[in-house]
């Protein structure tokens, strides 16, 4: 919708910083979550044994996700530029509707929110929303 | 008709008896206002709505926001038919209030954060799903009787 301010920026890092080590619980948790709560998303992994919120493809998969959520923190300067390869990644070969991205977004923020009751501000949730909604942009840039 | 599972039932009449509708109705309508803040056109007349703090702090949206979880009573007690129980509150967000539907599920989203926070790991990806799905719920019969 719109790009990220300075300020959006720090809250973004500044939240971050405090994550730092519980990357793989959140991941697995969103992904868990997501498949729980929206079933639908299920049928892009139609190629999984166990399609469960706990089984460990799905663990492995929140895991992969949430290193590209790190990933994009890093790169918040310039998201187009650096998740291009991701980009390509989801357009060509995932072809994930980008209505999911939103999906997960919201996962994401709800197991922030469990986890970190006190940190996860109204300021710090928009931040966040902001910046997600900027990646999810990101990722749909090469889809046509 | 909504079909409701035992499970759903159960959850949803258990998380309203846990929450504080003073903690959570104010808590989740101040993130509205803070996180989607083009919701704020609803409330021109609530004062100083500057800031995130002043927001926080503001009484108005404070009583405005247990006023909202009380009317999601109602569906918690009417399950098997929330459409019909809020028919009347539906013509009063469209015709008086002239409140954008879609502003509904931002506040939901906001209302199952807050939620997701009060009950921490009791708020499960079961107990979401059922949560989500009565919202959803409550979302679609608000915007029935717009026309």
């Amino acid at each position: 919708m719109t790009t990220l301010t300075a300020k959006d920026k720090d809250a973004v890092r500044t939240f971050w910083a405090k994550v730092s080590g519980k990357e793989e619980d959140i991941g697995t948790d969103a992904v868990a979550r997501m498949l729980a709560v929206y079933p639908q998303t299920k049928t892009y992994f139609a190629h999984w044994k166990d399609l469960s919120p706990s089984s460990p493809s799905a663990r492995k998969h929140g895991i992969t996700v949430m290193k590209g959520v790190a990933d994009a923190v890093s790169k918040i300067d310039d998201l187009k530029g650096g998740l291009l390869g991701l980009s390509e990644l989801h357009a060509f070969t995932l072809r994930v509707d980008p209505a999911n991205f939103k999906i997960l977004s919201h996962c994401l923020l709800v197991v922030l929110s469990i986890m970190f009751p006190n940190d996860f501000t109204p300021e710090a949730h928009v931040a966040l929303d902001k910046f997600l909604a900027a990646v999810a942009l990101a990722l749909a840039e090469k889809y046509r | 008709m909504v079909e409701w599972t035992d499970f759903e039932r159960a959850t949803i009449a258990d998380i309203f008896s846990k929450i504080q509708y003073e903690v959570v109705g104010p808590a989740a309508l101040a993130r509205c206002l803070v996180v989607y803040p083009w919701t704020q056109r609803y409330f021109g007349n609530f004062g100083n709505l500057y800031n995130a703090a002043a927001i926080s702090g503001n009484p108005m949206v404070a009583k405005h926001g247990t006023t909202i979880l009380h009317g999601l009573d109602r569906a918690v007690k009417n399950m098997d038919d929330i459409k019909a129980t809020y028919a009347e509150l539906s013509v009063l967000h469209s015709e008086k209030l002239h409140v954008d539907p879609d502003n509904f599920k931002l506040l939901s989203d906001c209302l199952t954060i807050v939620v997701a926070a009060q009950l921490g790991k009791a708020f499960s990806g079961e107990v979401q799903a059922a949560f989500q799905k009565f919202l959803a719920v409550v979302v679609s019969a608000l915007g029935r009787q717009y026309h």
